[in-house]
């Protein structure tokens, strides 16, 4: 009998503190693929509503709470990150796990939006990018999804074998924010 | 000089600085220019062409003559401007394009060769021998014209990109631009406010006057403050808005630590990427000279940059100072050095009726026409009616009017509009669109003018983003009329030039224009007038006058060449900021890529993915014999590989069969669950595009992989079918390529190792060649696909990602308990190459399903993405290169990739070409070399011999054409 040890995407890599900014990994229960399937958009949000408290998201747009939330990630697609699946979205949605499919990092600190400044080419500041806004976009040349999730704090997640090169990206930046003062 | 008292240089704080290895001293505040004519240092750098002796020339980003070069080893900068460099202790500066130096150069000779040197002489002279152009006159023309040189050393500094948005982006902070700022900011909109200098302020820093009472420079202080306090303004000092773009795009250049001896961790520069909804342009105008014979002596200077560094710097540029002026400028020059008590020895004023009678002389109707001194300014030559006097001066200040910053306007494409009263080209509304201009970018000269102008530029910019206007502060201040008379260049013998930076005089154009270059966009061409780093900021008004002149049309006829991004030199590694290095491209890793690693397998990149290429063990030198241990153990024992890069696409829903369907040549609709089928795909146009297996893991649930370079491209391909061609199809599809660490376990025992750590039961009955289905490792859930890209019994074994380190540790282990272990890249392409198996070496986007011997699997029976074009004449056919396989057969062993291939007794050159190499590899099942390769008809030439030819590594072996699978034809290793 085998016994395999299960390692997490950041592992070695983080948490990281630059001045006053933090990089942690964050590490759900589940990261859950559900896309909508044909014409049950509402259904599905209903559904989404009884099983995990919240509707399916708007395209930009994150619903639910720290502990469970639903990251929009692409058309009739969201992401649902922290609890496990209830398996009773198969009826309106097409469920995969993607549990260790994707490295959650955690960026957070009053200079937070200046180091994503540096990175990301979407709008972040405060006033156009509320909590509960969420973006598929750029960091450096990767593709991530980022979400702002507190007043200074920013869900950022990237493909798992990509980790190692977001940190390296986000940590460049952090510095160069700190050096500024 | 220094002027006791004047200036607003910090006097306490004295900085040390060498300039060619010599200590100069100036104070904190200095430019490199300032610090140096205090010093009395006017020789700072020599021409570009002829090796002239030159001096600084202005005060700002627009310096064509004071270019030097900056800091030592792999830091050295070349082409820094003297005027925009502050000083720092420690700060190194050498002159440049001098040998052996400065004083003595004795490339200067060119000067004396001047008259073979003039516009065009490079197509008029070095048209023959053809042959010499690039072996001896390209080099010689290269070492003694040019600039300042890079280090050639790898750039060790720190460089930066970001991004900023704002409502209102206002460029440039002299009067206009502060009143445009603080307005918008007062009115509540978020207002960013750049400029390139190292104070805010612009001309009112060097400016004698008062703005409501008080000091220009002091009242900019003021409002500096008041915008420094309040949370909605972004105050961006040393930076250059360099280019204006789409959307309301800006690129700037800020200089972050350019100007202090301890960076601290601070990049050098910051590429900035601004978008603002609203921009005011307030880059305010630059001053123009006139041009006569030997105008480019040092000393000789913009009038204006003379009264910044009297007021601003609290230097004389000269002990007795000349102003030459065609407009009522020049007489402000001569009364702020009147009141610094630096002696003024005339105002030639070329007007017949300029101002008289305020404390200096004056001639009027005076054109200077020559000057004397060679490395200093000594005297010069003005005309008069009553002829030619010789005038004894150290520093010429010249003014010949002012032209409108107007360069990022035209950015977008748009013509800026030639202006009779300020006789010079403005700005036209909507040139960028929501760009707005004020001040004396947009020929408002006067300083009450530029203040009005900004703020209502600014109320009606925030007016139309939605904010309350408010009330009009308005200051007081000099709005003293614009006087001028156009004067472009004096008339007489010698070289008058016009631009500094690529020596370019009034003659060169009038040789342009009377070759017929007359066009100015020609003109430009053949003279090389505004094609420096200056981009012609100084010279190019004055060198379409000329041409205007020359050609008899007036100047608004001649027009003007457009002004490109960058407004000022960006460096490339600003641009490429975090590029640099592994910056480059991110890394893709493996789960087991650290072990791979530890164990001393060198890496290979396979898109952004890094893989391991061979595991060398101890005794093994090359690797080559890693490579045949790896391939022999996959045959005779079991071989462990990583093969999570593969794309792995999970298909569901009740159509996901008829997407595949659709998509694959062959049928998907029709495999049973629990098995896997082969499925090649095909573009558009019929071409082949990937290949790979699809397994089906329940009733509308399948899982495609794809090859590792197409896991996007077929993603992309997937949700552009979905969308666009069968958006009726009920299917989602999600990647699962980073869920999924999958390892390959080949080789007679891999049925052995896996029996050993799965919980399920594999034997050949329950768990067949191409079947599928989830398995237990270690109370994990897995999955298993028994396929095999080796042609041995294999299968493919997957877990979720976080557990992909672990099982690849338990899979290796237990492969070298019984004889096998872990292989690589090199090892997997021999396998694969021995059983014929293709991969994007062959399906190199070239090829069709007929081309690789596939024609059959393009079903008859369904339509598929590519079938009708695929059915084209011409991609089918004898005439089609075909794949086959090659064994080399002559005294050569040896094959090559990308070799051509050639009938046994043609001559190898192109006409004669019959195919082409893609793989090789020396196969130790076989031992000998194997290539897969295309050869016309191949096909049919089974049996027969060819020559492969490899021009570049200069290999040539005659080969036999066989089969492309040359082990187990029959498959019978991997069904067993």
């Amino acid at each position: 009998m085998v016994e395999l040890i299960a390692k997490t995407p950041c592992e070695g890599l983080l948490p990281l503190t630059v001045g006053g900014v933090s990089l942690t990994e964050d590490l759900p229960v589940s990261l859950t693929m559900i896309t909508v399937r044909k014409e049950r958009l509402e259904a599905c949000s209903e559904l989404l509503k009884s099983a995990h408290g919240m509707a399916m998201p708007k395209p930009n747009r994150a619903t639910g709470t720290t502990d469970a939330r639903a990251v929009w990630f692409g058309r009739d697609q969201a992401l649902l990150v922290g609890p496990a699946v209830n398996w009773s979205l198969k009826n309106e949605a097409t469920v995969v796990d993607q549990s260790d499919a994707w490295a959650v990092a955690r960026l957070e600190g009053g200079g937070a939006e200046e180091v994503l400044a540096r990175l990301v080419p979407v709008d972040l500041r405060g006033a156009s990018f509320k909590r509960g806004h969420t973006a598929r976009t750029m960091l450096g040349h990767m593709m991530v999804s980022v979400t702002r999730v507190g007043e200074q704090a920013f869900q950022i997640m990237t493909f798992r074998s990509m980790a190692k090169t977001l940190v390296h990206d986000l940590q460049r930046a952090m510095e160069s924010v700190a050096s500024r003062g | 000089m220094r002027v006791a008292g004047k200036g607003q240089v910090d006097r306490g704080k004295r900085v040390n600085f060498t300039f060619d290895g010599h200590r100069v001293q100036g104070f904190a505040g200095d430019t490199v220019a300032s610090a140096l004519l205090a010093n009395d240092i006017k020789l700072v750098a020599r021409s570009f062409k002829y090796h002239r002796p030159r001096g600084v020339i202005g005060a700002g980003s627009e310096e064509a003559n004071a270019l030097v070069t900056v800091g030592r080893g792999a830091h050295q900068e070349p082409n820094v401007r003297a005027t925009v460099q502050e000083i720092y202790d420690g700060l190194e500066v050498r002159s440049q394009n001098r040998w052996p130096s400065l004083n003595v150069d004795l490339l200067a000779i060119n000067d004396l060769a001047a008259p073979f040197l003039g516009a065009g002489f490079y197509y008029k002279t070095f048209m023959w021998p053809k042959a010499f152009w690039e072996r001896v006159y390209e080099p010689i023309i290269r070492r003694s014209a040019g600039l300042g040189a890079l280090s050639g050393a790898h750039n060790e500094d720190l460089y930066e990109k970001a991004f900023a948005r704002c409502d209102v982006l206002v460029i440039g902070a002299g009067p206009a631009g502060l009143m445009a700022a603080l307005t918008a900011a007062r009115a509540g909109a978020e207002v960013l406010l750049a400029d390139e200098d190292s104070v805010f302020g612009g001309r009112l820093n060097s400016e004698r006057e008062e703005i409501d009472g008080i000091a220009a420079a002091e009242w900019a202080a003021d409002v500096v403050d008041e915008l420094a306090a309040l949370p909605n303004v972004r105050l961006m000092l040393r930076t250059t808005v360099t280019g204006a773009y789409d959307q309301g795009t800006f690129g700037a250049l800020e200089r972050v630590s350019h100007h202090l001896s301890d960076a601290a961790g601070r990049p050098l520069e910051c590429f900035w990427r601004i978008v603002a909804k609203r921009t005011i342009l307030c880059a305010g105008a630059i001053e123009r000279p006139i041009a006569f014979r030997n105008n480019d002596r040092p000393g000789i200077m913009s009038a204006a940059a003379v009264r910044t560094y009297v007021t601003r710097y609290g230097v004389a540029p000269g002990r007795a100072v000349t102003v030459f002026t065609n407009n009522d400028d020049g007489h402000r020059t001569a009364r702020d050095l009147k009141a610094a008590g630096v002696h003024v020895t005339a105002v030639l004023d070329s007007r017949k009726d300029g101002p008289v009678g305020q404390g200096y002389p004056v001639i009027r109707g005076a054109e200077v026409c020559d000057a004397g001194g060679r490395k200093a300014l000594e005297s010069v030559t003005y005309r008069t009616v009553s002829g030619e006097e010789k005038l004894g001066t150290d520093c010429l200040a010249v003014s010949g009017g002012w032209n409108p910053s107007v360069h990022l306007t035209c950015h977008m494409n748009g013509r800026p509009e030639w202006r009779e009263d300020i006789q010079s080209f403005g700005p036209v509304e909507g040139m960028v669109p929501g760009l707005t201009t004020a001040g004396a970018c947009n020929g408002t000269f006067s300083t009450l003018g530029a203040l009005l102008e900004g703020a209502s530029k600014a109320r009606e910019a925030v007016e139309v983003l939605g904010f309350e206007r408010g009330a009009m502060d308005l200051p007081t201040a000099e709005d003293a009329p614009y006087n001028l008379t156009p004067l472009w260049a004096v008339a007489g013998n010698g070289r008058a030039w016009l631009d500094f930076q690529n020596d370019v005089t009034v003659k060169d154009v009038k040789q342009a224009a009377k070759e017929n270059f007359r066009s100015v966009e020609h003109m430009k061409r053949y003279t090389t007038q505004g094609m420096a780093p200056d981009q012609g900021k100084i010279s190019s008004m004055g060198a379409l006058a000329v041409l205007a002149d020359a050609t008899g049309r007036g100047i608004p006829e001649t027009g003007t060449t457009t002004f490109r991004p960058p407004f000022v030199p960006v460096s490339i590694a600003a641009l490429g900021a975090g590029a640099q290095g592994i910056g480059f491209a991110p890394e893709r890793f493996t789960t087991s890529h650290a072990v791979s690693v530890s164990d001393g397998a060198p890496m290979i990149e396979a898109g952004l993915w890094y893989r391991p290429s061979y595991y060398p063990k101890a005794g093994e030198t090359k690797w080559r014999q890693s490579c045949d241990r790896e391939v022999q153990l996959v045959r005779n024992a079991v071989g462990v590989c990583d093969v999570s890069t593969l794309g792995k696409i999970d298909i569901q829903g009740p159509d996901a069969g008829a997407l595949l369907d659709f998509v694959y040549t062959n049928t998907f609709s029709t495999l049973k669950a629990g098995k896997v089928r082969y499925g090649l795909m095909l573009r558009e146009d019929g071409t082949v595009m990937d290949d790979g297996t699809c397994a089906r893991l329940g009733k509308d649930h399948f899982v495609m992989t794809t090859t590792t370079a197409a896991a996007g491209p077929v993603m992309r391909h997937l949700e552009y079918v979905y969308q666009c061609l069968r958006p009726e199809l009920d299917v989602s599809m999600v990647s699962v390529t980073e869920q999924w660490a999958q390892f390959a376990v080949a080789g007679p025992k891999s049925r052995e190792l896996l029996a050993g750590i799965v919980g399920e039961e594999i034997d050949n009955e329950s768990f067949p060649f191409m079947g599928c289905g989830e398995v237990t490792v270690g109370g994990v859930r897995g999955r298993l696909f028994r396929i095999s890209f080796s042609g041995e019994l294999a299968y493919e074994i997957a877990v979720p990602a976080r557990y992909g380190e672990s099982l690849y540790q338990v899979l290796v282990q237990k492969a070298e308990a019984l004889g096998g272990g872990a292989y690589g890249m090199e090892a997997l392409n021999v396998l694969r190459i021995e059983k014929g198996f293709i991969t994007h070496s062959e399906i190199h986007g070239r090829t069709t399903a007929f081309d690789i011997g596939m024609e059959r699997m393009v079903s008859a029976k369904k339509d598929c993405i590519g079938k009708t074009m695929s059915e084209r004449p011409g991609l089918s056919g004898a005439e089609r290169e075909q794949l086959v396989g090659l064994k080399p057969v002559g005294a050569v062993k040896q094959l090559t990739a990308g070799a051509h291939l050639f009938e046994p007794d043609a001559e190898p050159v192109r006409e004669n070409e019959q195919g082409y190499t893609t793989s090789v590899g020396f196969s130790p099942t076989t031992e000998c070399f194997l290539g897969l390769a295309f050869l016309r008809n191949g096909r049919a030439r089974h049996g027969q011999q060819v020559v492969m030819v490899d021009h570049l590594r200069g290999v040539t072996a005659r080969c036999e054409v066989c089969d492309p699978v040359f082990f187990d034809p029959e498959g019978g290793r991997m069904r067993g």
